[in-house]
């Protein structure tokens, strides 16, 4: 069969312009961002405050994108109920709370971390089992309809992920309980970063590192990187495909719920319509860092949240998301494969 | 007369002739039928389906581009957009507004290609770059470029009039127009006839006139020699570059007759509402179009227009007036209590079934997915195509264990 090549563009002359004229445009816009933030009014301290803000931000932009990554590096779907099971996370995290005797007004101290990792492990395993559900009922038997058709049914659970959490709680903007500290850390002069940041940013950081571990070492990771690569050869190995992709669902949808669960102690605030954008959002930093790439996606999300919070710190609020979204075709325009992404012949 | 039985027999076995006809009929027939049906106030009624023709053509048009050209498109809501503010911009006072300080009023049927042309514009401009990418990927760039769009048009200040948009455009109109009984007055004819909306059914029957107008042309496309070459790539584009097809011109003319179509609507919407805000050009209304052509058969014209009808009829009629209909049910039941809210947290049935209807609308896009995956409609040349393909699988190992 005749293999086409993504990446053929690089070798004509012509790509190599495209590919010059595309860093000269980054070039400029990086020299012009680091003169705005030189001279801008607050100096370093609000310089790091952006950046904590942008890092958190990134953080949660991250653990969304492993699951949008994940499954379409697995089945090629892009899979639109991801962002709303992000948002589950934040409203079943929310109502279970309480039961874990977890109010406002606690110190924080070792009373309020193990109940909260209590909460953390039953919201990411909730969240994981609807999620396997979902690709149980409605990607599951498409798997050999035409192409576009399982899209649609996610697009349809989306919907319907939404539409539970508006007959549940409303379609209000709600409250989410005020647990973590709100200290600043020093670090040295005036620079200070928010303790809350810290926290999200090492939760995070916890869970992507597990699921580095996890996808490189064990037998059910390797199973996982053998069904990307090639579902029939993988299955020819004896590996149970169904399982794999289950289990794609699951992390991923764990690790958005784990998400979810950040995006409340963070911004204190949810509602049944958030994670639209926000899976937007995700994708993006998932195509950023290269779609079907792990540490690409964290890298991605990452990016995105500090790009965000510097346009939001230091340019006009009204205009980021534009960036953001120009940044995707950008990227797209010129290396397609994503920063972190491979060649890889067309299936 | 047996050769009118034999076009009845053969086209009865063409369900797309079927549909066709169906949907002729019911387009003639409805502001009649809705009229007698609501006794004479069934105006709203008729203008809601009105409306529901932009959807259609959009829908006709994002058919070229996924069903024809297999491109996926996920902001085609973006075009809707250009050809809107295109259309506000060249028939409004708006221009006066900004800088250059000097309105247009270019003629409605003018306004409106150039609401097409720039879109079409638009579209070759997005493409040029983006076509040569692989599948996915061209999905992803829409769908940034579909967030762009509105969103510039909000930021865009004294340009687009920003967050409150751009209101009092000129209204479609005709140098004459005939007006009788069926809008409550007696036969005559009105010159220089505007569309208000105090004349819905004039505005209705432009609708159907435009949609019918479209189809053809669209239809023609299909026949060409483009068309063939449309398939062809959509089937195998290196066998169809291999055989002499020039794929990215292709692909470019797919997605700029798609924005075309999409900016032409777009510029008839604003002329209808006489008003357009950045508000109504979201991700949504390039998904509900997109589950439109996908719901109704991609690839086929009338598949992707009883998509058009189907959808719209659940998302704008339907689920808007679910919880009222609700309301009347429980009351009529004896089940008034229903009806209020209550302290524990009940907050009145119509409040319910009105916070449930992304959930109906979500089980009604899985159901008929997993019912249909085809499409309610699917096309002939494209069901051969994949029953095809069935054939080779299961001759082939590698589909034996799936």
């Amino acid at each position: 069969m005749v293999q086409r090549f993504r990446g053929s563009l690089i070798s004509t002359p012509i790509a190599t312009l495209v590919n010059l004229v595309g860093l000269a445009i980054v070039a400029v816009a990086l020299v012009a961002t680091v003169q705005k933030v030189a001279t801008a009014p607050g100096g370093a301290t609000y310089f790091f405050q952006t950046m904590g803000f942008g890092l958190a931000l990134g953080a949660i932009f991250a653990l969304v994108a492993l699951g949008y990554t994940m499954v379409y590096g697995i089945i090629e779907l892009i899979n639109f109920a991801h962002g709303d099971v992000f948002t589950l996370g934040a409203f079943i995290s929310a109502a279970i709370l309480p039961i874990f005797g977890l109010t406002e007004g606690r110190t924080f101290g070792i009373g309020l971390i193990l109940p909260l990792i209590g909460v953390f492990l039953v919201t990411m395993l909730a969240c994981a089992l609807i999620n396997v559900g979902i690709e149980r009922v409605a990607y599951r038997p498409l798997r050999h309809a035409p192409r576009l058709a399982p899209l649609i049914t996610a697009i349809g659970m989306s919907a319907l992920l939404e539409g539970v959490m508006n007959v549940w709680r409303g379609p209000f903007t709600l409250h989410y309980p005020d647990l973590l500290p709100e200290t600043q850390i020093p670090l040295g002069g005036d620079v200070t970063i928010g303790a809350k940041q810290v926290t999200v940013i090492v939760i995070a950081v916890v869970l992507m590192v597990a699921l580095t571990v996890f996808v490189n070492r064990s037998t059910l990771g390797k199973a996982m990187r053998a069904t990307a690569q090639d579902r029939d050869a993988a299955q020819l190995m004896g590996i149970d495909i169904n399982r794999t992709i289950s289990a794609t669902f699951f992390i991923g949808a764990a690790l958005a719920g784990a998400g979810g669960i950040i995006y409340g102690l963070y911004y204190n605030s949810f509602s049944a319509f958030d994670g639209f954008t926000y899976g937007l959002y995700a994708f993006t930093a998932a195509v950023f860092g290269g779609i079907g790439n792990i540490p690409g996606a964290a890298l991605g999300g990452i990016l995105i949240g500090v790009i965000y919070a510097i346009s939001d710190g230091y340019f006009t609020v009204s205009w980021t998301q534009v960036l953001v979204f120009g940044i995707l075709i950008f990227v797209l325009v010129f290396r397609p494969t994503g920063l972190l992404g491979m060649r890889v012949p067309e299936k | 007369m047996t050769r009118a039985q034999e076009f009845l027999e053969s086209n009865l076995r063409n369900p797309n002739a079927v549909a066709y006809f169906l949907m002729a009929a019911g387009a003639l027939f409805f502001p009649a039928i809705i009229q007698f049906a609501t006794g004479g106030n069934g105006d709203y009624l008729v203008g809601l389906a009105a409306d529901g023709g932009i959807y259609i053509l959009m829908a006709i048009g994002l058919n070229v581009v996924v069903g024809f050209a297999g491109l996926l498109d996920l902001g085609y809501a973006a075009f809707f957009a250009i050809g809107s503010y295109t259309y506000a911009l060249v028939a409004s006072n708006h221009m006066g507004v900004t800088p250059l300080g000097h309105s247009l009023h270019v003629p409605f049927w003018i306004a409106l290609f150039i609401g097409m042309f720039v879109a079409a514009a638009a579209g070759a401009l997005l493409g040029a770059p983006t076509l040569r990418l692989r599948g996915d990927y061209l999905a992803i760039v829409t769908l940034g470029f579909g967030e762009i769009v509105p969103r510039v048009f909000r930021n865009a200040g004294i340009w687009t009039g920003g967050v409150p948009g751009i209101s009092a455009l000129d209204v479609p109109s005709l140098p004459g127009w005939f007006v009788g009984p069926w809008v409550g007055q007696d036969f005559g004819w009105v010159p220089d006839f505007r569309f208000t909306s105090a004349n819905l059914t004039a505005y209705y029957v432009l609708m159907v006139v435009l949609i019918f107008f479209v189809v053809i042309l669209v239809n023609n496309l299909h026949g060409s020699r483009l068309g063939r070459a449309w398939m062809a790539v959509r089937e195998d584009e290196t066998a169809a570059a291999a055989s002499g097809v020039n794929t990215v011109t292709i692909k470019l003319l797919a997605f700029s007759i798609g924005a075309a179509t999409s900016g032409f609507a777009g510029a008839f919407y604003g002329a209808k509402l006489s008003y357009v805000s950045s508000e109504n050009f979201g991700f949504i209304v390039s998904v509900t179009v997109l589950a439109m052509v996908v719901l109704g058969g991609m690839g086929n014209i009338p598949g992707a227009m009883l998509g058009g009808i189907v959808l719209y009829f659940i998302l704008f009629w339907l689920l808007p007036n679910a919880p009222l209909q609700m309301q009347g049910l429980a009351s009529s039941l004896g089940l008034d209590w229903l009806n209020h809210s209550n302290p524990n947290g009940w907050p009145g049935i119509a409040e319910v079934v009105s916070r449930s209807k992304y959930v109906i609308f979500g089980l009604i896009l899985v159901g008929i997915m997993l019912l249909r995956p085809q499409g309610l409609l699917p096309s002939q040349i494209r069901k051969q195509e994949l029953r095809h393909e069935e054939h080779e699988a299961l001759a082939a190992p590698r589909q034996l264990q799936a």
